[in-house]
């Protein structure tokens, strides 16, 4: 189980401080957490602050009973927290193998390379030996990241608005990829999402506003209002 | 041949062994051995040090190894190297130069190799250079490559300089015939205070004709880079050069790409790109286990691959 006591998040702005998050609190045990909100309410923040990619300015974070607060991003990976980019990363020289089998943490096969490609939905020979540089659209590079999260095999795999240029096409198919991970595994999922789809199919939808929890809830106490723009406030 | 010498001709040429097909050896300025095949000669020089490289006409897939490895201090080492490459042959040529200094003295080699490449002759050459060694004296290569490329021939050339060279100098010429083509890819790393300079000049005189120079370095702690690539279309061609450079700790890095169009269909372009690793990248590879440290090494191997 994750659990978040008391974080906040602040940065420099001018001669003071401009806080992202205040003072959140969540205890995070289903198996597909979606979090959603505006623009800017501190999602992406809060994604990076559990992936250790963000030191929080306060509070603490408890992983399995650990308190992992003051872990690296290293230390939080090993532990079994992974994350995957909103904006993937493209290196030049580095292949899609060896990113695979990087985030496999061992040696993979071409053919279970190309089995977790497929699952989301790139043509798989194509790819194995492409480097993940320029030549590579934002689309692409976003699947692969997924597949990463795929190999990897997290205890808890963090998204950070997995659909964000992605065409509807591989959009159907990262639903399923969704449903695979919660049908075939016992791993949990935390998806930052604006999607309708993707919260339709979460156990507990959180909504974050100004930095701030909102509502919280299965999907079916927070989407009605969330989505008709009037939220169920929490407490 | 001793430990240090099997272990620079590993490094240098992956040789384990004998090599199969032609081969020249060099050590410590004298030939080692050699063997000639029924369709590639090597001759001794009469006039100065060197050999020249005779590959018939249509000869295919066969290579020739020609490694330099110096193990003494203090030598100064010059050679001149032809490769005369028959019309329609395709072939490899593995060359390198591995020293191994463990005095305090400088040891040097300068190598000029200079290559005629037949009519619609194809040649893949690979030049591996590498330096060890626990003494103060410097290991210095200074390779100089000149390259005739008739019609429609072919020459690609790797080079590869990662590890133990104190400094270096590389010059690199090229004359390019109609439909011929030159094609050269460099890796570089340099650590402590090495010095690595390379210069490309590249005339296209004949019609589609085209050169593509493309070098890739990563420079650490104090060492110091210098590009310069020189591409001249002077017909109807096409010419591409690129520099990427990652610039670590206290190193220094200078890319100059100069194009030169003498005719209105030479279509020459150039990208050079200096910079360190980014953050991003770093990051993401942690969040795949790798420690920091893991993740530059991978970074680096990557890029350098």
């Amino acid at each position: 189980m994750l659990q978040l006591e008391h974080i906040s998040y602040a940065v420099p702005e001018g001669n003071g401080t401009k806080t992202i998050l205040k003072d959140v609190s969540l205890s995070l045990n289903e198996r597909f957490i979606v979090i959603t909100g505006p623009n800017g309410s501190g999602k992406s923040t809060l994604a990076k602050i559990i992936a250790g990619i963000l030191k929080p300015t306060g509070g603490k974070i408890t992983f399995n009973g650990t308190d992992i607060t003051d872990f690296s991003i290293t230390e939080r990976a090993k532990a079994g927290i992974s994350f995957a980019f909103q904006q993937p990363v493209r290196f030049k020289g580095l292949t899609v193998m060896d990113l695979m089998n990087l985030a496999a943490g061992k040696r993979l096969s071409v053919g279970k390379v190309c089995e977790y490609l497929s699952e989301v939905g790139l043509c798989a020979k194509e790819y194995v030996n492409r480097e993940l540089n320029a030549s590579l659209s934002g689309g692409e590079l976003k699947r692969i990241e997924i597949a990463m999260t795929l190999a990897r095999g997290a205890k808890i795999s963090i998204m950070d608005e997995p659909e964000a240029g992605i065409d509807l096409w591989s959009f159907q198919s990262l639903i399923k990829v969704f449903e695979k991970l919660y049908r075939e595994t016992n791993d949990s999922i935390i998806i930052i999402s604006h999607q309708e789809r993707i919260l339709n199919i979460a156990d507990r939808v959180i909504v974050l506003e100004n930095g701030s929890v909102t509502a919280d809830g299965s999907k079916d106490q927070v989407l009605p209002a969330f989505l008709s723009g009037a939220c169920p406030r929490i407490g | 041949m001793d430990e240090i010498q099997r272990r620079l001709l590993m490094e240098i040429a992956d040789l384990h062994e004998i090599p199969e097909g032609a081969y020249n050896i060099r050590s410590n300025g004298e030939k080692a051995g050699r063997r000639t095949t029924e369709h590639i000669d090597i001759v001794t020089k009469t006039d100065k040090p060197g050999i020249d490289v005779i590959i018939k006409p249509y000869t295919k897939n066969e290579s020739v190894h020609i490694p330099v490895i110096m193990t003494e201090t203090g030598l100064n080492d010059t050679v001149y190297n032809d490769f005369y490459i028959g019309e329609g042959a395709d072939v490899l040529i593995i060359a390198g130069c591995g020293i191994h200094n463990c005095g305090n003295q400088k040891s040097e080699h300068d190598g000029i190799h200079t290559f005629y490449v037949g009519k619609n002759a194809r040649v893949r050459y690979v030049e591996k250079h590498y330096g060890e060694g626990d003494g103060t004296g410097e290991r210095v290569l200074n390779p100089t490559t000149i390259v005739h490329v008739d019609e429609g021939g072919y020459l690609e050339m790797e080079t590869v300089q990662i590890k133990g060279v104190s400094s270096t100098v590389r010059r690199t010429e090229g004359d390019l015939k109609k439909d011929a083509s030159l094609v050269v890819k460099e890796k570089i790393m340099t650590h402590g205070d090495q010095v690595a300079k390379t210069y490309f000049s590249v005339d296209l005189n004949g019609e589609h004709s085209s050169a593509s120079v493309v070098s890739r370095s990563v420079a650490k702690d104090r060492s110091v880079q210098e590009f310069v690539s020189r591409l001249n279309g002077n017909n109807a061609c096409s010419g591409h050069t690129e520099c990427d450079a990652i610039i670590m700790d206290d190193a220094r890095v200078t890319a100059k790409p100069e194009l030169t169009a003498n005719h209105v269909d030479a279509a020459l372009i150039h990208e050079a790109a200096i910079g360190k690793i980014a953050g991003e990248q770093l990051i993401k590879l942690m969040t795949l286990g790798l420690t920091e440290e893991e993740a530059e090494a991978q970074i680096i191997n990557g890029f350098l691959k």
